[in-house]
């Protein structure tokens, strides 16, 4: 709703949020000529708007799904449509923001955000683009900086900046905020959400902090141990901005540890 | 000990700096350019005092020359305060201009007044800067002409090597036909090629061109090969979700990351086609600085050597100087490069 009534007012070139379906997919690496199989079977299906969550233990084969629905890498089975279109290759409707902020160091703040417009071929016409969502991401004052001159918050909210300038249906955060100082994350958790709200864009964030999870996603989808299986779907229906205490989150945290075979210790 | 030597220290030193606390100050602040004043006065001296063993015609200018330079260093030493910036160079460069009129002074009192020195071979100051101002011609023509060679060589050889570079880092179907050929004659050096060079181009200015290309082209090539190869994964994966076309990310992904290491082949092409510049113009060229070295020892004209040395020098250094102005300018966004 919230996403709806920020829609109505936005520019003409934003888009609402992407449904995606994610059916029976699964996937394996070869490594030295053994299969390691690291999705098995995952069917999740994404509304348009929601901000989706995914859970597992680390290395359990969440990223590489990300890889899938961002169209870097094809299943080995199964399918991955975005608003019942297959993905088969990268679009910048689907854009990633990784665990590393992976600027490009030989471009300034600016030209990093142009980065998306300009392989596009459409950045001549669209430099008011580049400067609004620098402007979301509160960093106007930095567009002439060089990467080596950021904090690591000021750039990861860089590579926000340089994925929301596409207008993403569908905004894929690979465990953004993992490499974050506490107090930074917490800051940018708040600004991630507030920006979801105002654009509209389906979200899909990995992460293996329950709590994050939790704060953010209005679903979280837990996952198992390698090969990844869906193992719990949970539905967040709280409004935001959450509270850390809720206790209502406290019990789903339990829950959702618990899956991950972490209920002795809570 | 500590106790009693500070007291003591104290005691003796306070009536010192209070009587004469300016004077302290004033040997700190310019005692070097005084004394780079001195050592020019003493060299204009050591030119002016002694009769010459041989028969120089600019001993007498050089003296004058000497006792200027000697003037200005003591000017712009007192008056430095109010000449901003060059006065700040003047004094960062001091203890350098001290050493500068030192050596000069000994090599002038070892060469042309007692003869120290074997004299053909150790000629004096003076004897040089006759060449600058006699053979002005003739090294003119040799500068150009070297210049000219060297120039058009590399800027031939760095861009084949730049492109080779890139198509062997990116195209696997080129990699499998280039490096083998690259692993073969790459590390031949190019001199080797000299007298193959020589019969079969048409002429040897063309013969030092290809074999200047040739110095040049290696070192970019493989620096450049191995800068493509090591950019990130990560990078174009950014780019290709942000939508960009494979021509896209080699020249706006690949060649930007590849940059740094493009830099460092350039650079050792540059120092291996000074090499093969000068060997190609003593064997063949008939112009040229290496040619005029040549002229000037069947001459047995030695001060006429040491002058196109120094010219040669200052080539090379400025040319560098230049390359890395270039990258300094291309490069700002990396921390901590190397100050030439």
């Amino acid at each position: 709703m919230v996403a709806a009534a920020a829609l109505a007012e936005a520019p003409t070139h934003a888009t609402a949020g992407a449904a995606l379906d994610i059916e029976q997919v699964s996937h394996a690496f070869d490594i030295d000529g053994a299969e390691l199989p690291v999705l098995s079977d995952v069917s999740i299906s994404v509304e348009p708007g929601e901000f989706v969550a995914l859970l597992g233990p680390s290395g359990c084969g969440k990223s590489t799904l990300l890889r899938l629905v961002a169209g870097l890498d094809k299943p080995r089975a199964g399918s991955l449509r975005e608003d019942e279109v297959r993905i088969i290759r990268p679009h910048p409707s689907r854009v990633v923001v990784f665990q590393d902020p992976t600027l490009f160091p030989w471009r300034s703040v600016w030209d990093n955000v142009a980065l998306g417009l300009e392989a596009q071929g459409i950045l001549k016409s669209q430099r008011q683009r580049v400067d609004d969502a620098l402007d979301l991401v509160g960093l106007s004052s930095f567009r002439k900086a060089y990467p080596y001159q950021l904090s690591g918050g000021m750039a990861q909210r860089v590579a926000l900046a340089r994925a929301l300038v596409n207008d993403p249906r569908i905004l894929i955060l690979d465990e953004p905020l993992g490499k974050l100082d506490s107090l930074t994350r917490i800051t940018m958790q708040a600004e991630l959400v507030s920006l979801w709200q105002r654009k509209g864009f389906t979200t899909l964030l990995v992460t293996h902090d329950a709590e994050e999870a939790l704060v953010l996603a209005n679903r979280v989808i837990v996952f198992s141990d390698r090969p990844a299986r869906v193992k719990a779907d949970i539905r967040v229906d709280r409004p935001y901005p959450r509270h850390r205490g809720d206790p209502y989150l406290a019990d789903l945290r339990r829950q959702i540890l618990g899956l991950l075979g972490l209920d002795a210790t809570w | 000990m500590s106790t009693y030597s500070l007291s003591d220290g104290l005691a003796s030193g306070a009536p010192r700096t209070s009587r004469a606390p300016w004077l302290a100050t004033w040997i700190r602040e310019s005692g070097v350019g005084v004394l780079a004043s001195v050592a020019w006065i003493a060299f204009g001296l050591s030119c002016l005092w002694w009769e010459d063993v041989g028969d120089w015609s600019r001993t007498h200018s050089l003296g004058i020359a000497a006792l200027v330079i000697a003037a200005v260093a003591l000017f712009g030493t007192v008056a430095s305060d109010y000449l901003g910036s060059a006065g700040r160079a003047l004094h960062t460069r001091a203890p350098w201009l001290v050493a500068l009129g030192v050596f000069l002074t000994l090599w002038e009192v070892a060469t042309a007044k007692f003869a120290w020195l074997p004299l053909p071979f150790f000629p004096p100051p003076q004897s040089i800067i006759e060449v600058y101002t006699d053979d002005l011609p003739k090294l003119l023509d040799s500068v150009f002409a070297s210049v000219k060679l060297q120039l058009g060589g590399y800027l031939i050889g760095a861009t084949i090597g730049f492109l080779t570079g890139v198509s062997i880092g990116w195209s696997r179907a080129v990699g499998y036909w280039v490096h083998p050929v690259l692993r073969f004659i790459g590390p031949l050096p190019a001199t080797a090629w000299l007298p193959i060079a020589f019969f079969t181009f048409p002429s040897s200015w063309s013969a030092s061109t290809f074999l200047i290309a040739l110095a040049t082209g290696f070192p970019v090539t493989v620096l450049t090969w191995s800068g493509v190869a090591s950019v990130s994964n990560a990078y174009y994966d950014v780019a290709r979700t942000l939508g960009a076309k494979p021509s896209f990310l080699v020249l706006k992904v690949a060649i930007p990351a590849a940059l740094p290491h493009v830099f460092v082949g350039l650079f050792m092409g540059l120092g291996s086609s000074f090499a093969v510049l000068v060997v190609a113009e003593m064997i063949g060229v008939k112009a040229g600085l290496g040619w005029y070295l040549q002229w000037a020892q069947g001459w047995a004209a030695y001060a006429n050597m040491y002058a196109a040395l120094i010219v040669m020098s200052l080539l090379c250094s400025g040319a560098i100087t230049l390359l890395f102005a270039i990258r300094d300018r291309l490069l700002v966004w990396q921390k901590g490069t190397v100050k030439w």
